[in-house]
């Protein structure tokens, strides 16, 4: 088999199927209610799983007292942390994640699991929740990020000893990583501007926001095997963890990826699963626990609330000399690295001479946070994209111009470190300064803001199974979760590849006993990633298809050609024969070396850099601050678009979940600690009538290392909008806005402050 | 001059002493990582929770068998996830 | 003790006995099979239970199971005429009006009543006749199309 087939490089090509808009595979489930997520599935026997969690949010846990309900007619089965050993093999990382799933000792955050129930009917497991007594002995709580860096600030580990510094210090705290970016020299830089603008900005905390709640249903035999029925990005990733984490062999627990009702990278983090698997080995029955929405938005993992200073000098040409920012992001109660991340892409739309980053991530006593769509990156943008406008504002310069002139191009040193190749960041720009949308009159009390951003996205770890049937179609099983179509997209491609219809390729996701390792679908990965793996699977079943046609004629397999979903016979000689289509072939398969596959195992890397600008128009009510967008429009460069609706569809999801982010979106914690809007009347995420139509312009810059020139797309779209949005309430009211979410309340105090002055 | 320069991000600086890159002899990413847990042992968690590295401004996450071309802008960076 | 229920359920005859509190989208879920409306939040904040009850749109979740005695209900999975799906149900994947799915069924319910109340909506009737279900994934645009385009089919 030629090792060139197996190159992930651009190839050159007209194409027949990919960027044509085709109906999904699992589309008439969807609409027809039979498509069956997380929580639509059952087994004879199943108890149902309930979790008693800490109502403070932090505590040392003295004394659970099961007893009572242990005795409650029903209840099959009760956990505590004495039912999970450890068995991380001191792995810190899977300890947070197994304390975080059940407290060990200690109680970190409003919410935290402390016992499971697994009994035979909902309302039996709630009785004997109430009937479990716990002895609480309440500690100093902190929850902002800020306050947890100061001196004398309650702590929530003994063992973090900030990481990063250029010496450990001796005293332990909540600052569990230091990190720095950056090149050049600052100093000097802002010497040399005429104008220096700095400003600090606080962004809150928001949740993904997926309508469907956390639903697993686990089943663990006698003999050590168990099947996981559950909705999640990464289906491979939580047999893994759970495996671990349960003392089990990987090759023992078999895990079903259910479809899944929205992720967004909350569903990359296992929190009830152990619970479930843990419950239904004790019981020795099936146990399916649902997470209720309280459940939800308290306990699962948000992303980071944070805390960001920026300052930017620039020469009245408009020249940038120095860009600088602190950001100051937690993990909630468990140490991770988003400050450090969001250090990384503050300044990847500049291409700046002088640059310093500097990040501290913190704990706090609030849930271990998970990855959101592009993570930290959009409260960076918001922070960075209205300081840029702030300076352009200083120098008199249009804030689109501005941007252009100091735009990253091929063979700018980013600001995180390597030099870039060729990017999309210029052409966005470009084509929103020309969008009718600049042009467009601007209504009353309206402002109209645009912004940039960016996001790395990911290839990783992809296995794809093709399987040609009898009957002469194409059946894929793929491992990479499809949350928005991809499914879609990887049958088209598969279909390109091959020269056949997509009508006669179905794809499926296979489980974890089925396909080797598949990463999760984050990262922008899902398409890019799976689609590169379908056609490497492709041209493999092609090799084998060309085999037997070559046995068939009895030539020379250099003599066969694919072209057009047949095998053709080329060379002298060879032209009276007629091609053999690959129904012919897959009817004698069995006569001619049995069942026809392809496959591919491969790593994906290098799914490209992705750009994106949006512009957004918002009027203010200067009577009660509400904000209402009226015209918003994303421009972004996917590489390739397989499927444009689905691309588009991504542009739109992630606009609105920003736009919420900046204007609605936040956690409220009381004095209490406790988290005091865990539900969707008062965790206000965008409905229907608060959005008008989304414009989206794709474009399409190759992606030198896809076969089509695939970008990831999924994330991009959530960073430009907190910038985009803020910038235009700042210009509607004339008060530059430094906090996020810009709720009515906020924007009423700026407008009165300005009227004041 | 078969020895490679590597580039470090803030947070690996203060286990190499404070300089902002190291050189090193190693053909691909596997040796590469091998080699600096050797001389600087304390990377080895930093290694194991996941480092990237950037070739010529490909980022590279996963495939440690990725040749490092002599010459070639080598950056090590924090493995970044999505959501 | 219990309460015993008849009524009819897209068309069919169903009768159970279900205790007082439990509420209609567990009625329909857990005892009827019916797995199509979700809960989402339990609350009636997302719309995502909706279903119509003797003509009503209503939250599935905020009724009891003993007030459908008697009474009509109508679920998605009611919708499509055998195996011919509903405009609305057709255009939703003819617009790409869904990416994860799982608000789809819900909001296929609320647009026929809608419809059914208004058969020529404006945009923004439209926006706000389904402003009570949440989606997460699509920002609504193409949902607002399909609803569009199915209720321009509808009216012939």
């Amino acid at each position: 088999m030629s090792l060139d087939s197996m190159n992930p490089k651009l190839v050159e090509k007209k194409f027949k199927v990919i960027g044509t808009r085709v109906p999904r595979p699992d589309g008439v489930d969807k609409v027809t209610g039979r498509a069956r997520y997380g929580a639509d599935a059952s087994m004879p026997g199943q108890l149902i799983g309930l979790v008693l969690r800490s109502p403070h949010a932090h505590a040392k846990i003295l004394k659970i007292d099961t007893s009572k309900a242990e005795q409650l007619t029903g209840v099959k089965a009760i956990i505590t942390s004495a039912d999970l050993p450890d068995h991380t093999g001191g792995d810190r990382a899977m300890m947070d994640i197994l304390e975080n799933c059940m407290a060990r000792g200690k109680a970190l955050y409003d919410g935290h699991a402390v016992a499971a129930v697994a009994a035979i009917d909902a309302s039996t497991a709630r009785k004997a929740l109430k009937l479990i007594n716990v002895t609480y002995k309440i500690l100093p709580h902190v929850t902002d990020v800020d306050e947890a860096l100061k001196h004398g600030a309650p702590i929530l580990h003994e063992y973090i000893y900030t990481e990063g510094l250029p010496e450990r210090p001796t005293a332990y705290s909540n600052w569990n990583k230091h990190g720095e970016f950056g090149h050049g020299d600052v100093v000097a830089g802002f010497k040399e501007a005429d104008v220096v603008i700095a400003k600090s900005y606080k962004t809150e905390q928001t949740h993904q926001g997926y309508i469907e709640p956390h639903s697993v249903l686990a089943s663990v035999s006698s003999d050590g095997a168990a099947e996981m029925w559950v909705c999640t990005q990464g289906h491979f990733v939580y047999r893994n963890h759970c495996a671990q984490l349960l003392g089990m062999d990987a090759n023992k627990l078999r895990v079903t990826a259910s479809e899944i009702g929205g992720g967004f990278g909350g569903k990359t983090h296992v929190w009830a699963e152990p619970l479930a698997l843990a419950l239904s080995r004790k019981a020795n029955r099936p146990v399916k626990l649902t997470m209720t929405r309280d459940e939800v938005f308290r306990c699962t993992g948000p992303t980071s609330s944070t805390s960001i200073d920026v300052k930017i000098g620039a020469k009245k040409d408009g020249t940038i000399t120095a860009a600088w920012a602190e950001l100051r992001y937690h993990g909630g109660c468990f140490p991770a690295n988003w400050a450090e991340l969001g250090a990384m892409t503050a300044f990847a739309c500049y291409d700046l001479k002088n640059v310093k980053t500097v990040s501290k991530d913190v704990v706090v006593n609030r849930p271990k946070t998970a990855a959101y769509r592009a993570p930290s990156a959009p409260m960076a943008a918001f922070a960075v994209e209205n300081t840029i406008d702030e300076t352009a504002k200083a120098i008199g310069m249009d804030p689109v111009d501005f941007r252009i002139m100091n735009a990253a191009k091929q063979g700018t040193k980013s600001s995180y470190g390597p030099v870039y190749g060729p990017i999309g960041i210029g052409p966005t720009l470009v084509a929103a300064k020309n969008h009718p949308h600049m042009k467009a009159p601007l209504g009353k009390n309206t402002g109209r803001g645009m912004a940039c951003g960016f996001w790395f996205n990911f290839g990783g770890q992809t296995c794809v199974d093709l399987n040609v049937t009898p009957d002469g179609n194409v059946t894929i099983a793929q491992g990479t979760i499809d949350v928005g179509g991809s499914r879609a997209s990887i049958a088209m491609a598969v279909a390109e590849e091959m020269g056949i219809t997509y009508n006669q390729v179905r794809s499926i996701i296979a489980d974890t006993s089925s396909l080797g390792h598949n990463d999760m679908t984050d990262g922008s990965r899902g398409t890019f990633s799976t689609s590169m793996a379908a056609i490497f699977a492709a041209r493999n079943a092609i090799m084998v298809l060309r085999e037997r046609a070559a046995k068939t004629w009895d030539i020379p397999l250099a003599e066969v050609e694919w072209k057009d979903g047949a095998a053709h016979a080329t060379g002298a000689g060879h032209g009276n024969r007629s091609p053999l289509s690959l129904k012919e072939i897959a009817h004698t398969a069995g006569q001619t070396g049995g069942p026809i596959a392809g496959h591919s195992e491969l790593v994906a890397d290098n799914a490209g850099v992705s750009f994106a600008t949006h512009i957004a128009d918002v009027e203010v009510d200067p009577e009660t601050g509400r904000s209402r967008i009226t015209r918003y429009t994303v421009i972004q460069d996917a590489g390739k678009a397989m499927h444009p609706s689905y691309v588009e569809g991504q542009y739109q999801g992630g606009a609105a979940q920003g736009i919420g982010w900046a204007l609605n979106e936040e956690y409220v914690y009381g004095k209490d600690g406790r988290l005091q809007n865990a539900g969707f009347l008062d965790y206000r995420i965008p409905v229907c009538s608060d959005l008008p139509f989304i414009d989206t312009q794709i474009l399409e810059i190759p992606n030198p290392n896809h076969p089509y020139g695939v970008r990831g797309v999924g994330e991009t779209s959530i960073v430009p909008p907190l910038g985009a949005v803020s910038i235009a309430v700042t210009n509607a009211i004339g008060v530059r806005q430094l906090h996020v979410p810009m709720s009515p309340p906020r924007v009423l105090k700026s407008i009165q402050t300005k009227k004041s002055e | 001059m078969s020895e490679r320069v590597i580039h470090l991000w803030g947070a690996l600086r203060p286990l190499v002493g404070g300089t902002a890159f190291v050189k090193i002899d190693a053909a691909t990413i596997a040796e590469l990582f091998a080699k600096l847990i050797e001389r600087y042992p304390g990377m080895e968690s930093h290694i194991r929770r996941g480092v990237a590295v950037s070739i010529n401004g490909e980022i590279y996450r996963d495939n440690w068998g990725t040749p490092l071309p002599v010459g070639a802008e080598i950056y090590l960076m924090p493995r970044v996830p999505g959501g | 003790m219990g309460v015993h229920v008849h009524a009819t359920v897209n068309g069919d005859n169903v009768e159970f006995t279900c205790p007082e509190d439990e509420v209609l989208l567990d009625v329909l879920r857990n005892r009827l099979g019916l797995t199509g409306a979700k809960e989402g939040c339990g609350t009636g904040d997302c719309g995502a239970c909706s279903v119509i009850l003797d003509g009503r749109l209503v939250c599935s979740c905020l009724v009891l199971g003993a007030e459908m005695n008697g009474k009509k209900v109508e679920t998605i999975e009611g919708m499509a005429d055998g195996g011919t799906l509903h405009p609305l149900q057709q255009n939703f994947i003819d617009h790409a009006a869904l990416q994860c799915g799982v608000c789809t069924p819900g909001f296929l319910i609320a647009a026929q009543a809608l419809l059914r109340e208004n058969p020529d909506p404006s945009e923004e009737e439209i926006r706000f006749g389904l402003a009570g279900n949440l989606c997460r994934c699509t920002g609504y645009d193409k949902i607002v199309r399909a609803v569009q385009a199915a209720a321009k089919e509808m009216r012939g």
